[in-house]
């Protein structure tokens, strides 16, 4: 065994056993918070690591959210069949969005205000029907767990928290291995080459509408999961904590924030915004609306100037060069053919 | 004629102004056909055209029969028509043999393994003369070394037409003679029918079987490249330009060019 592998493998067997530590349910939240936003970071980040930066994944988390929801308050359809609805629903509306914008070569800060605008729309949508989704003040899943019986298995709900860190562990390393998949296809040698030359990727062969659409796709449908799972989880959505920019602004900013280029970035990124927010919340606390977004947009700014690659991004980097590896800044984990 | 290539009345007009007007020509398979003219007199253009990049305002493009215009850049690299950049455009985030092997994946629309792309690209950068190792990036190449990876990317896509764009631009001498000789070399080894542009006629005339001159967009002589040269049209086009360096050099590219024919 590799130790790379040995590293890995420990990290998993303290995950799993993490619960057992016998942490208080806030620390038990934070770490199941940590890993569900990092699986929606790492969703972003499989388009957004090819220049492909939305500022619409608002829409596809609120998407996964009321999409589950309303079918299951509206029409009594599990949640299992639901997730799968609104990943269907999410990849449509990437679709919808996306083709035009390829197509017709809506690119950079473009297709980011384009993605931007996609973002308020499902948030007013959301508000607009009020009469069906609550509205701005948000709806919550019909319960059907109590003190007596506590777990909903049908229902997608379980007030014990050990069994929610254990869902989302699942839906994270699913997250990390689509990620990882995607790295080690050739749709990363299209995209790269898409994202830096879209004239010479065509005139080699490569379908640039097409593999934007997929990798578009593949991060609008995860994200939808994260949506999904998070409205299951804290059995409350409203349409500022699923949707809308301050929710976009969010993610674009963890994901760059933590590294999005690298398999475990996003998931760092997660680490740093939840520990803002919560820093922000004891120490602020609400009074000063809308200081959490003034401050992710300031710092995405710093990161984007200063530490474009993200934190962990940067520290490989710097392992890298002290181990005299052959990486510079520009280097990216090269897959080897038949990997 | 024109078993690989027929352009029948190409024409393209940007706004008021007419880039290429009315060009015509056909290529056998296995030809060199050597496309020069001053700079402007839409060579580049007539390239764009016939690989998808710009859609024709008239005229047709038959590639082995086949009405391709107005096809999309992919879909046209796909029919085995491969283009070169006059100004490199590689992949710079990706290593050497990244861009070629890459190339040869989609270049067959995805229908070789990855083996078989990354053998076809260290292949296509054997036949360049570029380096084949894994870790060799693009920031160490020069002018030359980009001019390369651009050929090399084209011919890992396995076309049956490669569309040459001032493969020898920035260039020096020695270079020159050099990329000419690769590209004699490519068509030799491959049976690849290739047409080459050149603003220079220099080492071309050597190489290439037939020659087409563009001025401001239209053919204004075609034929063997002898001929072309001592042709009093082709020459007041070059005369135009730059009076006395012109003179020496067509006299001197006769006579390369006689050797040749006459060898
Ligand atoms: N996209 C374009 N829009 C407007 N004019 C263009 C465009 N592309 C080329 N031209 C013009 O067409 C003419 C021919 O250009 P080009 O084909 O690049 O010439 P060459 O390759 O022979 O040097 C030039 O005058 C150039 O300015
Ligand atoms: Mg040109």
């Amino acid at each position: 065994m590799t130790i790379p592998t040995l590293i890995k493998a420990a990290g998993f067997l303290a995950i799993l056993a993490f619960p057992a530590l016998g942490f208080s349910d806030y620390i038990l939240h934070i770490a199941i918070l940590i890993l569900l936003w990092g699986f929606i970071y790492t969703g972003w980040s499989v388009m957004g690591r090819f220049g492909l930066v939305s500022l619409g994944h608002g829409a596809f988390m609120g998407i996964g959210a009321y999409v589950v929801t309303m079918l299951w308050n509206h029409a009594g359809i599990t949640p299992w069949i639901g997730i799968p609805i609104a990943v269907v629903v999410s990849m449509a509306v990437g679709f919808m969005i996306g083709f035009p914008c390829f197509r017709f070569r809506i690119t950079g800060h473009y297709f980011a205000l384009v993605t931007l605008a996609l973002s308020e729309v499902a948030r007013l949508l959301i508000v607009a029907l009020r009469d069906h989704t609550g509205g701005s003040l948000g709806v919550t899943p019909n319960s059907v767990i109590s003190a007596d019986n506590p777990t909903s298995f049908i229902a997608m709900q379980f007030s014990d928290k050990v069994i929610w860190f254990y869902i989302v562990v699942a839906v994270w390393i699913a997250g990390l291995i689509v990620w990882r998949a995607v790295d080690r296809s050739m749709i990363r040698y299209a995209m790269e080459a898409v994202s830096q030359e879209e004239d010479a990727a065509a005139s080699l062969g490569v379908h640039v509408t097409r593999t934007k659409l997929i990798v578009t796709m593949i991060s609008a449908g995860m994200t939808a999961v994260g949506g999904a799972v998070y409205g299951q989880y804290q059995l409350y959505i409203n349409p500022e904590t699923t949707s809308g920019i301050a929710i976009s602004l969010q993610i674009v900013f963890a994901a760059i924030a933590g590294g999005m280029f690298v398999q475990l970035g996003p998931t760092v990124g997660a680490v740093i915004t939840l520990l803002l927010t919560e820093t922000l919340r004891q120490t602020v606390g609400h009074d000063v609306h809308g200081l959490d977004v003034m401050i992710y947009g300031a710092m995405l700014v710093l990161f984007i100037i200063y530490m474009p690659r993200g934190v962990l991004g940067r520290v490989i980097e710097v392992f890298d060069r002290r181990a005299g590896g052959p990486s510079g800044p520009t280097a990216q984990p090269k897959p080897q053919p038949g990997e | 004629m024109g078993e690989m290539l027929q352009v029948r009345g190409l024409t393209k007009k940007f706004g008021g102004f007419t880039a290429v007007s009315e060009v015509a020509f056909d290529l056998d398979e296995g030809e060199i056909l050597g496309l020069i003219g001053p700079n402007g007199s839409g060579k580049s253009t007539t390239f764009n055209l016939i690989a998808g990049a710009l859609t024709p305002t008239a005229g047709t493009v038959t590639l082995e029969g086949r009405d391709i215009t107005g096809l999309a850049p992919t879909n046209v690299c796909h029919k085995g028509v491969a283009r070169t950049y006059q100004i490199p455009r590689p992949f710079r985030k990706l290593t050497i043999l990244e861009n070629v092997a890459l190339s040869a994946y989609f270049g067959a629309d995805g229908s070789i393994s990855r083996e078989e792309a990354w053998k076809r690209a260290e292949d296509a950068l054997d036949l360049t003369q570029l380096p084949v190792d894994a870790q060799s990036r693009v920031d160490g190449l020069g002018a030359a070394g980009l001019k390369k990876l651009e050929l090399a990317r084209a011919l890992a896509t396995q076309p049956r037409l490669l569309l040459a764009d001032e493969s020898l631009g920035g260039l020096d001498e020695k270079e020159m003679g050099q990329a000419a000789d690769m590209l004699s070399h490519i068509r030799e080894r491959r049976g690849i029918t290739i047409i080459w542009v050149e603003h220079i006629m220099g080492v071309l005339m050597r190489v290439v079987d037939r020659c087409i001159v563009l001025d401001h967009g239209e053919i204004i002589a075609a034929g063997l490249p002898t001929d072309v040269a001592h042709d009093p049209k082709v020459v007041e086009v070059y005369l135009g330009t730059d009076a006395e360096s012109v003179q020496s050099q067509v006299a001197g590219r006769v006579a390369g060019a006689s050797e040749t024919v006459g060898a």
